[in-house]
C-alpha cells in the first residue's frame, strides 16, 4: 500500500505551467507554494514581501502584470487549508461507514488548517500577454494585517476598502481606509464565517462630526 | 471621515476666476450629488466641492443596494444561486448567468454541448445589446435628449421579446443551467428573430442619426471624463471604457469561451478616452453583436443542450416517475446538490460594462465556501472621482453616464 501511493501521486506532483516558470525565475524564494489547477496559476506569497511581489510582477517586461482584477479574502474558519485534505478524509470516513457503521466513533474530523485563518487573494492580469495569475496571503485571526497594494495598482484602492469592509483585514498604507458599502458605525464584518447570516442589526447612531446632541427626556 | 484638506492641489484655478476669487473669499461649495438624483441612472452619492463651476474636489461612495450576495450565495446550493445572479446586472442577466454557470462548471470539470453554447452566445449577445441600448438611451436623456431613448425603448423591448421566446422571462431570465440551459430554444426562432434584429437595427440607427451628429451632444461628451490609457489600466477600468481608451482587451478575444473563437467579429477601439468615444465603442459593440447573433443563427447544429453528467443536470421527468434510481438520483441532486471536488476557480467572461469574473472556493459539499463575483461596474466606478475633478459640474453627469453604473451589481 505504502509502496503504490508514491507510484500514483508522481505523475500528479506539478508540472510547471510556462507562466510559473517564468514567475518562479523571477521571484525565487519569495514563492512559498505554487500549484495549477484546472488551468489557473497560483502562488502563494508571505504577506510580509507582498508589495515587494507586486512590484516585481508589474515592472518585468516578460510578467508585466498591469491590471489588477480583483481582492478578495477567504475565511478558511477552522477548516484545513485550502481544503485539499478533506476530501481523502471524507472518503475515508464514507468507507468506514459503509463496512462498518457500529465504528462510527473511531471516524476522523479533518485536521485543522496550520495556516493562520485569513488568507488575502488577487487576481491579475496581464493587457499586453494575456495571462492571468493568482496570489494568495496567509494572515492570522490575531493580527490581521498586511500592506497595501495601492501605491503599486491604484485599482486596489476600492477592492482593498470592501476586503475591510466585509473581512476585517487591515491594509497598512492604504491612504483612506473606511468601509464602503457599510455604514461606519456598524457592527462586525459580515462575510466572516462566525457572523451569522441573519445577524441582523439595527441601524446603529452616528456619532461622527456633525452628530446631533441626545434628545434630553423632559 | 472626509478629508478636511478639500483642496486638490493639483488642479490650480487660473486667471480671471483666481483674481475674482481673491478678491471675493469664497469657499468652496459644497455640493450632494445624489444618491436619488434625477441625472444619474444608479443609487450612488457624489460628494462635490466647487468653485464656481468647477469641480476641486470630489468623494464618490456606493453602496446603497448592497443585500449580501455573497453572504446569501455561500447558504445556498450551487443550483439555487443562479436566480441571485440575475439580480446583478439586471439590464443584461444572461451575462451574469452564463458568467457563474460556466465558473461551476470549470469546477466540475464539465464540456457543455456545441448546440448549448451557440443558444449562450445569443443570449449573452442580445443581453449585450439591451444593455448598450439602454445605457445610451438614460444617458441621453440625462443629457436632455429625450427623443432618443424612445426609439431605444421600443429597440429594446424588441430585443426582450427575443429573450421571452428563448427562456419566458423577460429580465429575470434564469436562463442557464449548470451543465446547459433550461429549455432548448424555440423551432422557429431563426424566423422570429431575424425580422426583430433588423427592426431593432433600424431604430437603433436612427436613434444613432439623432445623437452622433447632434451639436449639443458632442459638446458635452467630447473631451469630457477624460482618463489616460495608462491610467484605466492601473485604476482596473475594462470594458468598452478600457477599449474608448485605445486598449483592444476584451474577454472574448483574449481568452475565447464558448463559441467566440469561431466567430468572427471585431473590436472597436477609441482613440481619445472621453465620453463620446465610449459612446461610439457602445454604438459599434452593439453592431457587432448583432452580426455574431446572425452567424449563430446560420451555424446552428443540432443536438442536445445539456451535458450528459449526472452530477448536475436532473434526470427528466419521465425517467424519475417511471424507474427507482432516478428517482434516487433527483431527490438527492435537490436535496444536496451536486457536489465538485474541493479547490477554487475563477472564470470570467466579458459583460456588457468589462470583465465579470466569478471566484468559487469549494469545500467539497453541495454548496460554496465562498462564491465572489468580481463585478465590472464596481472597479469602472473607482476612478470616477479621478475623472470628474478639475472638470465642470455638467461634466459629471455624461462621465457618470457613460460609465453604466448598474448599483445591484456595484453594490451587490
Amino acid at each position: 500500500m505504502s509502496a503504490e501511493k508514491p507510484e500514483e501521486k508522481a505523475p500528479a506532483a506539478p508540472e510547471l505551467s510556462p507562466l510559473l516558470e517564468k514567475v518562479l525565475a523571477r521571484l525565487g524564494d519569495r514563492v512559498l507554494e505554487r500549484h495549477t489547477a484546472r488551468g489557473d496559476d497560483r502562488i502563494h506569497v508571505a504577506r510580509e514581501r507582498i508589495l515587494e511581489v507586486a512590484r516585481i510582477l508589474r515592472d518585468d517586461p516578460e510578467l508585466n502584470f498591469d491590471l489588477l482584477l480583483d481582492v478578495t479574502a477567504i475565511d478558511y474558519f477552522g477548516q484545513p487549508d485550502d481544503f485539499e485534505t478533506k476530501l481523502q478524509v471524507w472518503d475515508q470516513n464514507r468507507a468506514v461507514m459503509r463496512r462498518l457503521p457500529q465504528r462510527r466513533h473511531e471516524l476522523v474530523l479533518p485536521p485543522r488548517g496550520p495556516e493562520p485563518r485569513f488568507a488575502v487573494v488577487y487576481h491579475l492580469t496581464s493587457t499586453r500577454l494575456a495571462h492571468r495569475l493568482r496570489i494568495k496571503c496567509r494572515v492570522p485571526e490575531d493580527d490581521p494585517k498586511i500592506a497595501s497594494v495601492t501605491p503599486v495598482w491604484p485599482a486596489a484602492n476600492w477592492l482593498e476598502r470592501e476586503t475591510w469592509d466585509l473581512y476585517g483585514i487591515v491594509f497598512e498604507g492604504h491612504p483612506d481606509l473606511r468601509r464602503i458599502y457599510l455604514y461606519e458605525e456598524f457592527v462586525g464584518h459580515p462575510l466572516r464565517k462566525d457572523y451569522a447570516k441573519h445577524g441582523e442589526q439595527p441601524i446603529q447612531e452616528y456619532v461622527g462630526p456633525g452628530a446631533k446632541e441626545p434628545r434630553r427626556p423632559h | 471621515m472626509l478629508d478636511p484638506e478639500r483642496k486638490n492641489p493639483a488642479v490650480p484655478i487660473e486667471g480671471n476666476q483666481a483674481a475674482a476669487l481673491e478678491e471675493l473669499h469664497t469657499p468652496p461649495m459644497r455640493l450632494q450629488f445624489g444618491p436619488s438624483h434625477p441625472a444619474t441612472h444608479g443609487t450612488v452619492k457624489i460628494t462635490l466641492d466647487l468653485e464656481g463651476e468647477q469641480v476641486v474636489w470630489s468623494d464618490v461612495e456606493v453602496g446603497y443596494l448592497h443585500r449580501g450576495f455573497e453572504k446569501e450565495c455561500e447558504t445556498g446550493y450551487y443550483y439555487q444561486n443562479i436566480p441571485y445572479t440575475d439580480r446583478l446586472n439586471y439590464s443584461s442577466p444572461i451575462l451574469n448567468n452564463t458568467g457563474y454557470c460556466m465558473a461551476v462548471e470549470k469546477l466540475f470539470g464539465i464540456a457543455t454541448p456545441e448546440r448549448c453554447n451557440y443558444i449562450r452566445v445569443i443570449g449573452c449577445e442580445l443581453s449585450r445589446m439591451a444593455d448598450h441600448m439602454l445605457c445610451i438611451g438614460a444617458s441621453a436623456m440625462e443629457l436632455a435628449a429625450f427623443t432618443p431613448m424612445l426609439y431605444l425603448i421600443e429597440g429594446r423591448e424588441l430585443i426582450l421579446d427575443m429573450i421571452d421566446s428563448l427562456c419566458g422571462a423577460r429580465v429575470t431570465t434564469n436562463f442557464v443551467r449548470i451543465g446547459g440551459i433550461s429549455a432548448d430554444m424555440p423551432h422557429n426562432f431563426p424566423e422570429f428573430a431575424r425580422p426583430r434584429l433588423d427592426r431593432a437595427l433600424k431604430l437603433f440607427e436612427d436613434a444613432d442619426k439623432l445623437l452622433t451628429e447632434n451639436p449639443v451632444f458632442r459638446q458635452r461628451m467630447e473631451g469630457t471624463g477624460y482618463l489616460s490609457r495608462e491610467d484605466l489600466i492601473a485604476w482596473g477600468v475594462t470594458g468598452p471604457l478600457l477599449r474608448a481608451g485605445g486598449e483592444p482587451y476584451d474577454v472574448r478575444k483574449v481568452h475565447p469561451y464558448l463559441v467566440y473563437g469561431e466567430l468572427d467579429f471585431d473590436v472597436p477601439v477609441g482613440e481619445h478616452s472621453d465620453n463620446f468615444d465610449r459612446y461610439l465603442v457602445r454604438l459599434e459593440e452593439f453592431r457587432q453583436s448583432r452580426r455574431i447573433i446572425l452567424q449563430c443563427l446560420e451555424r446552428m447544429p443540432d443536438g442536445p443542450v445539456d451535458a450528459d453528467d449526472p452530477r448536475v443536470r436532473w434526470p427528466g421527468k419521465g425517467r424519475v416517475f417511471n424507474r427507482m434510481e432516478e428517482l434516487i438520483d433527483q431527490f438527492k441532486l435537490v436535496t444536496e446538490g451536486g457536489m465538485p471536488p474541493a479547490g477554487e476557480v475563477y472564470h470570467a467572461v466579458e459583460a456588457a460594462n468589462g470583465e465579470l469574473g466569478f471566484y468559487i472556493v469549494s469545500d467539497g459539499t453541495g454548496k460554496p465556501w465562498k462564491c465572489r463575483c468580481r463585478a465590472p461596474s464596481f472597479s469602472n466606478m473607482s476612478p470616477l472621482s479621478k475623472m470628474i475633478t478639475g472638470g465642470q459640474l455638467a461634466d459629471v453627469v455624461p462621465t457618470f453616464g457613460m460609465i453604466n453604473m448598474i448599483g445591484g451589481e456595484c453594490d451587490r
